[in-house]
């Protein structure tokens, strides 16, 4: 298998989805002829031209809104927002319309469209650029959400979603696209709301998506040379739908679980996995559910003091030491 | 500047209008008696408490939905915002399954899930029906700019009232409709006030609304809207214009609501307008009168067959109510329907994964 960055995974995505329906279109703010403010579309507008990949102007509830008008039409529109943070001056587009036009429509429209870009703090680049809005748009019904950990799962999960015929939005991260890992060169999707169990363990269950799955599996090393703790590392990859099987599984295996994610702990995503693990696997607890979030404030710019407000695989050890 | 101003006295003359059939105008009075007569019993029984949240009346603007929606071809569609009855009556959806929204019934056509604001017709190429303002703008852009993607001539009527000028989304989506070509038409419906806030003190005007289409390089037009030949000659060339050299348009027309914003408004009347304003609109401006006169003059139709047509109209409005109020409501379980299009149909992706979070 050949070992290729996370954003070529995904670049690879769009050029096969490209090429295999007509409708699919890139578009976004640099996604063209700059080759994508993160090079993740590199290439394809060379390749595919105008019509295939489109940039737009810094227009962000326009291109979106668009987006959505024209998948109403049968298109199906890739588009970028260069930061997941700048979904916020295109919310009524995402929310209301991409999310919400099926069910008030009484099911007669669908939207398939994917939104995507990097969903992250850790680059010094202040509150306004580190958002991870997750957890927002998992709290809505009708729109779909993913988080991809790996060049891997990125790419399967990237084709799912383009291939799915409701609203996806799609969570990246600037600090995993440089991430090499092996991707096969046979075609291959990875269906939305299917978990994936990253290391297998006796003592604990962690789990986290994104990023923070990366955390956990480093935890997960230290635990087991350190401290002879075998923990589980199960990688969520998609928000909503969501694989609770596998979430309990584990839970119901380890009897203990840590919850390792880059939202705010306030409605994060791991508070929704923790009511689900309390309602459905209380008797199987060992312990009550820990969680690993990111420091309760905006992120802070401080390069020495940031990667402190995320997740790291010391607090992720600290917690998993008090419930053994 | 690119500009483009009719101005003759009697748009009849217009090539579009001039060859109209008898029939053909008789229709276009209907349409809008339908409206008009299916709003009004809609607020008899809103009055009544057979319908929940809000109710935009379009009475008084009746000539805009008719006369634009009049010249929709197979691959034009139309999008609006909350005051959505018209043109969705005027795209040929039947009163039964918009009366039936209103009561929140399953046979509404939404199935009782979008109510007054939210009407949808895919079928009929009406999208909407969207309630925050000037939501819709680049959603129009989008239908445009699928057209234009799948290499259709055609064009999407995007229609906006004077409040929704000032939200921002109106001109990143005129830029980019500039920029790229796309052939849609922003329909400005100006009535004047945008709930209680009227024209002047809500909005900076040089000549009128659609003139800011300048800035990006847009033709404008401004026209009469209580003249449903107007409105058509109007629209015609900025179909054609959409058809021919896929470029954008701003109409604006000058309109009224009999109305408040929503039947709740109570400060309508002698609040921020005044009562004698109203009348001289109902007197002086009304589209339905001032159309039907003239097909009087153009001895299109008899006062005998006006007559008859309000009775029938009025028939299929009060059908249409008694329908709704005989059609079930939707279960407390379908509120889980229609969410999710794979959850719907069951495929693979829909049965993969929790969708619903309730226990």
């Amino acid at each position: 298998m050949a070992l290729i960055e996370y954003r070529d995974a995904l670049n690879q995505a769009f050029a096969e989805e490209i090429e295999r329906d007509p409708n699919v279109v890139l578009i976004g703010e640099e996604v063209a002829q700059y080759d994508g403010a993160y090079k993740v579309t590199r290439g394809l507008w060379k390749k595919y031209g105008d019509k295939r990949v489109m940039d737009t102007p810094i227009s962000e509830a326009a291109f979106i809104g668009m987006g959505v008008g024209a998948s109403m039409l049968g298109l199906r529109p890739v588009i970028e927002l260069m930061f997941w943070s700048f979904a916020t001056v295109a919310y009524d587009q995402i929310i209301n319309n991409a999310g919400q036009i099926r069910y008030m429509s009484g099911g007669l429209i669908n939207c398939p469209i994917v939104i995507r870009g990097p969903a992250n703090g850790g680059t010094n680049v202040g509150a306004t650029h580190s958002h991870t809005p997750e957890n927002w748009l998992g709290a809505i019904p009708g729109l779909k959400v993913v988080s991809a950990a790996t060049p891997y799962d990125a790419k399967g999960l990237m084709k799912a979603a383009i291939r799915d015929n409701d609203p996806v939005m799609f969570m990246e991260n600037t600090l995993l696209y440089g991430n090499r890992g092996e991707v096969p060169e046979e075609e291959y999707i990875i269906p939305l709301g299917v978990a994936d169990l990253k290391r297998e363990g006796s003592d604990v269950s962690l789990i986290a998506h994104g990023r923070a799955v990366l955390t956990a599996l480093k935890a997960a090393e230290i635990l087991a040379s350190e401290h002879n703790i075998q923990a589980d590392v199960l990688d969520l990859r998609s928000i909503r739908p969501l694989d609770e099987e596998a979430i309990l599984k584990t839970v119901r295996k380890t009897h203990r679980a840590v919850l390792v994610d880059e939202n705010k702990p306030f409605c994060g995503v791991s508070a929704q996995i923790s009511a689900t693990i309390m309602e459905q696997a209380f008797d199987d607890l060992d312990a009550p559910v820990a969680r690993v979030c990111s420091l309760d404030a905006p992120a802070i710019y401080s390069p020495a003091v940031e990667p402190l407000q995320l997740p790291t695989p010391e607090r992720v050890i600290e917690k998993v030491l008090k419930l053994a | 500047m690119p500009k483009t101003e009719v101005r003759s006295t009697d748009y009849a003359n217009a090539p579009i209008n001039e060859n109209l059939s008898k029939e053909e105008r008789v229709k276009l009075l209907r349409e809008m008696m339908r409206i008009r007569r299916f709003e009004q019993i809609a607020l008899k029984f809103y009055n009544a408490g057979k319908m929940g949240g809000f109710l935009h009346l379009y009475i008084g603007q009746e000539s805009v939905a008719v006369g634009t929606v009049s010249l929709m071809g197979d691959n034009d569609h139309v999008i609006t915002a909350y005051r959505d009855h018209g043109h969705a009556l005027a795209v040929g959806m039947g009163m039964n399954e918009c009366m039936a929204e209103l009561y929140g019934k399953a046979t509404g056509c939404s199935k009782g899930k979008g109510g007054s604001m939210h009407y949808f017709a895919p079928d009929k190429n009406y999208w909407g029906g969207h309630g925050i303002v000037a939501g819709q703008t680049p959603l129009g852009l989008g239908l445009a700019y699928g057209i234009k993607y799948k290499g259709l001539k055609g064009a999407a009527l995007c229609f906006l009232g004077d409040g929704a000028v000032n939200q921002g989304v109106v001109y990143e989506s005129l830029n980019m409709a500039s920029l790229f070509d796309l052939p849609v038409i922003y329909v400005i419906e100006n009535n004047k006030y945008s709930m209680g806030t009227s024209l002047e003190r809500s909005s900076v005007i040089d000549k009128c609304l659609a003139q800011r289409a300048e800035a990006f390089k847009v033709d404008w037009a401004l026209a009469n809207g209580e003249d449903v030949y107007e409105v058509r000659a109007v629209t015609q060339q900025a179909l054609e214009r959409a058809y021919e050299k896929s470029r954008p348009t701003v109409l604006e027309f000058q309109t009224y609501r009999y109305y408040g914003h929503s039947v709740a408004d109570a400060k309508h009347k002698g609040g921020y307008r005044k009562e004698e304003e109203i009348e001289r609109y109902k007197k002086q401006h009304d589209p339905i009168v001032i159309f039907k006169n003239r097909l009087l003059a153009e001895k299109a139709i008899t006062e005998e067959q006006f007559e008859a047509i309000e009775a029938e109209v009025k028939a299929e409005a009060d059908e249409s109510a008694r329908f709704a109020e005989e059609s079930p409501y939707p279960t407390v379980e379908s509120i889980y329907d229609d969410v999710y299009f794979e959850v719907d149909r069951q495929t693979e992706a829909g049965r993969t994964g929790r969708f619903f979070f309730n226990n």
